[in-house]
């Protein structure tokens, strides 16, 4: 056992947990942040699609004991925490456009398109359809036309 | 066969004794015998503060009393009358709760799955109540054992069985509260308008359905005559919500199973066999896993080696580290290949009828592969099995049987296990069966602890139920423009209906169309859903099943996918021998009126027959089900720049550039839920026609995730959706949740044909190609990758 300490939500946590357990885990199983879930462990699916310092990852890929102290890790959680309001932009474009269906990868979708938006923007540019395809998240909803219409609708409320 | 009434038992329950002012009568034009079909009996059940009820098969519609020989079964009665109706004798109330929060509170004896139910429940209440929509709590109920046949979610029947139960029990409660208003404030009950859950008198007295809530309360059960509102007069029926748990879903606090918080109910999962259903012999290394880190159970059970652990990380690292020795499983040494052997050697025969010496045959014979039903959230429970008692959480379709099942395997009396329905990252299916359920009771019950399990994602289309790999073979007789004879036989691996669906048709048999009592389960099923509506002369479709070792289940659409495809590509095929349009074609051979003016809607929305380059096309296809009809146009991109995309651990190919659906649900509740399901049923049909299957090889099937299982992605999705929600003057929902799938895989398929110039045979298209390095057996899930800091953006 090793102690972490690292920053989830601007709040600073420390747990005790081995090395090698991986980010998803230590959020789920032993700090409570079920908002980033489990769709296969393994960097594809993307449902557990989070923040840390401000980008886009998957902790179901990332050992706890790669993170440091200075990470400041976001989930879905405290993702309107980082904007003025009750909601960030993200959010009330997704619930606009009535995006989700059962809502397990919604999560995930949304800090992924917080992430393009962002990555766009650093880029000097708009999104394109191109972005959009390239979003990885699986629905199996298919709820994947209002996702697009979302994150467009979001980048224009950012 | 009998007509069946809808309440058998109640003396005339027709005549209004408590009528809501606001609710004047308005006589329907499907009125029989002099008696409004909007009068119901209902209840105010005892209570401190208001609760009322209907019982649930209120308003089943009477079926038809014969069955004509040239209608085909499923248009005078389909796999919706039977679940709406299997149940009527028996007493099955629900109930609707009006707290002094002014809440209306509903637990719905269905489950929540994405498909919209408790949204749609919410806004009956909110119609008939007069009540805001958030002031309406929708939850799910526990198993009920008392309602029997009649917890079950599937075949789209939710809103058309809960349709008129649910707005029953709203009218008894907006009556009762008129009464209590009026006692509050002196006045007549006359004089009393509600809105917004707010009741006022001619003289300005208010009071809130709140402050209402404990005077309005019985202390006794007693029957109540109402009369439902007429749809002329909804205001929230109709009218586009968005779902109710929309904020909870886009902030992270929905709670799904894993979500879940039990005391003392650690990760939990299992090591499962190399083979499909496969079992453990003996395991090597059982001390030493059992002192791996976070570590605190290893059992052996019937489908494999669990592990428990602090957290899931570990059980993935316990299961990977485990060494068995396993028994062979029950499709050993079997292939994709020797199975279509098994399903060609059952094909029936074709009745070849009796034709004119010019007719000409057209034959033609599919094939449909095997394909994983599973959610994006995996086959998950929580079990708490100690003490002579067992308590369960899961997403569970039909909990009765469930809890039934759970029951017999931990050897306890039904009352002594509890089942808690939990809303479900999807389902397709997938849900029907209580597996995990079952699983994780017994291995709570193995190591005496509380335990949440998860299967990992390759366990899913591994070991999890899949949708039958099938076969279907059609032929045709055409004389001139005629076309005499339609023989479609379907042959399919064994579908496992035992989720319940089968007692409902034991129960049913004496009440069941002429002759259909007689066939096998499945094949009822088959027939009660498969309807070809097309004037082809003789028609006849059959179905065959070759009992083999597969864990199978009805996806999304049981059987119609693969029908609807093979059947709309046969057409396309018959209208270009007789040198007609496919759309023409359609439209000059087609019986239901209803299916024709969406097959229109889509055709005019979508500019059919449009001029479009060499290796694109259009496809136009239907499908009739859920008493409701579908149409679906879909532009396909074949050309060799689209199709030969390079997206890393995907496959791409030919793209689905645009598609239009045109619904018909009957009485649409929440159009913008409808068109969400249409939405989906898109992304299931380019899923089925083109890019997902499970691929078996050797008693095992080499997917094990979403890597390797295709399902549509953002890359394959159509850049322009259109949903038509078509008006209908139906008085009665139709089902929604299933209605997109089929007519959405024939018309890919419709599509692919025409922009290649090849029809294809076998489905998915690209099942052909392995587009993957199947992932280890051994051990049967990957460990999770640690350069995810590597990948960030």
């Amino acid at each position: 056992m090793a102690q972490h300490t690292f920053t989830v939500n601007g709040e600073s946590v420390t747990v005790d947990v081995a090395d090698d357990v991986r980010l998803l885990w230590v959020l789920r199983d032993v700090l409570g942040y079920t908002g980033p879930k489990y769709g296969c462990g393994i960097n594809v699916c993307k449902a557990c699609t989070s923040h840390i310092n401000g980008k886009a990852f998957n902790p179901c890929a990332v050992r706890v004991g790669d993170l440091t102290e200075s990470d400041e890790v976001t989930t879905i959680e405290g993702l309107a925490d980082t904007v003025d309001g009750d909601l960030h932009p993200m959010q009330e474009a997704w619930l606009e456009r009535d995006v989700a269906q059962c809502g397990y990868c919604q999560p995930g979708q949304i800090m992924a398109a917080v992430a393009l938006v962002r990555k766009v923007r650093a880029e000097g540019r708009e999104i394109t359809d191109a972005d959009l395809d390239a979003i990885r998240n699986v629905c199996r909803c298919g709820t994947y036309n209002r996702i697009r219409e979302a994150v467009r609708d979001g980048a224009a409320r950012m | 066969m009998t007509t069946v009434p809808a309440q058998p038992d109640q003396p005339d329950p027709w005549e209004p004794e408590q009528q809501p002012p606001a609710a004047p009568s308005d006589p329907s034009p499907d009125a029989r015998r002099g008696l409004s079909r909007r009068g119901f009996m209902g209840y105010v059940v005892a209570g401190a503060t208001l609760v009322v009820a209907a019982d649930l098969t209120t308003g089943a519609q009477p079926a038809a009393a014969a069955v004509p020989s040239a209608p085909q079964i499923p248009e005078v009665f389909d796999l919706g009358d039977l679940q709406t109706k299997s149940a009527l004798p028996t007493s099955q109330l629900i109930t609707i709760t009006l707290d002094e929060d002014g809440v209306a509170r509903f637990a719905i004896p269905r489950m929540e799955v994405g498909q919209g139910i408790t949204t749609a429940a919410a806004m009956l209440i909110a119609e008939e109540l007069d009540l805001p929509l958030d002031k309406v709590e929708v939850t799910l109920a526990p198993a009920r054992p008392e309602l029997v046949f009649n917890q079950l979610t599937g075949g789209s029947n939710t809103m058309e069985s809960m349709y008129t139960p649910i707005r029953v029990a709203a009218a008894v409660a907006k009556g009762r509260l008129l009464a209590a208003a009026a006692t509050f404030l002196g006045a007549q009950v006359s004089s009393l308008t509600a809105k917004q859950g707010i009741i006022t008198d001619a003289l300005g007295g208010r009071a809130t359905y709140g402050e209402l809530a404990t005077l309005a309360a019985s202390a006794e059960t007693v029957p109540v005559k109402v009369n439902l509102k007429s749809r002329s007069s909804f205001r929230v029926v109709g009218t586009p919500q968005n779902r109710v748990d929309a904020r909870a879903a886009v902030t992270g606090a929905k709670k799904f199973t894993l979500d879940l918080d039990v005391p003392d109910a650690l990760p939990t999962m299992v090591c499962r066999p190399p083979t499909l259903n496969g079992s453990p012999r003996s395991v090597q290394n059982l001390a030493a896993v059992r002192a791996m880190p976070g570590v605190t159970d290893v059992v052996v059970v019937e489908t494999g080696v669990a592990v428990r652990a602090a957290t899931f990380g570990q059980c993935i690292d316990a299961v990977r580290a485990l060494e068995v020795s396993w028994n062979g499983g029950t499709v050993e040494g079997e292939s994709d290949e020797s199975i279509l052997r098994k399903l060609k050697a059952a094909e029936l025969p074709m009745a070849v009828p009796k034709v004119p010496l010019l007719a000409r045959t057209l034959d033609l014979r599919f094939e449909f592969m095997f394909r994983s039903s599973a959610a994006l959230e995996p086959n998950c429970a929580i079990a708490d099995v100690r003490g002579g008692r067992a308590t369960v959480w899961a997403g569970l379709k039909s909990p009765i049987v469930a809890q039934r099942n759970i029951a017999d395997a931990l050897g306890l009396p039904q009352t002594s296990v509890e089942v808690n329905v939990v809303t479900g990252g999807g389902s397709f299916g997938h849900k029907l069966f209580g597996d995990a359920a079952i699983e994780a009771a017994k291995i709570s019950k193995a190591m005496g602890k509380p335990v949440k399990l998860l299967w990992h994602r390759a366990d899913e289309p591994r070991q999890g139920r899949v949708h039958p790999m099938a076969t279907s073979r059609i032929r045709a007789t055409t004389l001139g423009s005629e076309v005499l004879t339609f023989e479609q036989r379907h042959t399919s691996v064994e579908t496992d209906f035992s989720h319940g669906l089968g007692e409902r048709l034991t129960a049913m048999a004496a009440e069941l169309p002429a002759g259909l009592g007689n066939l096998g389960f499945a094949q009822s099923i088959f027939t009660l859903t498969q309807e070809l509506p097309y004037n082809f002369g003789v028609v006849t479709q059959l179905l065959n099943e070759v009992e083999t070792g597969f864990n199978t289940g009805s996806m999304r659409n049981i059987y119609s996918p693969d029908v609807a495809c093979a059947n709309e590509l046969f057409i396309d095929q018959l209208a270009k021998r007789m040198g007609k349009d496919p759309l023409a074609f359609r439209l000059a051979f087609l019986k239901n009126e209803r299916v024709k003016a969406c097959l229109r809607k889509v055709a005019e929305a979508g500019q059919w027959g449009r001029a479009m380059p060499a290796g694109t096309a259009q496809g136009i296809a239907i499908h009739s089900e859920y008493k409701g009809a579908t149409a679906v146009l879909v532009e396909i991109d074949c050309r060799p720049a689209t199709v030969d995309r390079k997206i890393r651990d995907a496959v791409t190919g030919p793209r689905v550039t645009k598609a239009v659906v045109a619904i018909d649900a009957g009485l649409v509740i929440n159009p913008r839920g409808l068109e969400a399901q249409m939405m989906g049923g898109v992304s299931d049909g380019i899923a089925l026609a083109l890019t997902s299957s499970n691929h078996l090889e050797d008693g095992h099937f080499l997917e094990a995730s979403w890597d390797n299982y295709f399902y549509t992605r953002q890359w394959n999705v159509p850049p322009t959706f259109e949903c038509i929600v078509m008006p209908s003057d139906r008085d009665h929902p139709g089902g929604a949740g299933e209605a997109g799938v089929a007519a959405s895989v024939a018309a890919t398929a419709c599509a692919y044909a025409r922009a290649t110039g090849t029809v294809p045979t076998r489905f998915p298209v690209n099942h052909g190609t392995v587009a993957f390095t199947p992932k280890s057996f051994v051990p049967p899930v990957p460990a999770s990758p640690t350069d995810g800091l590597s990948h960030t953006y």
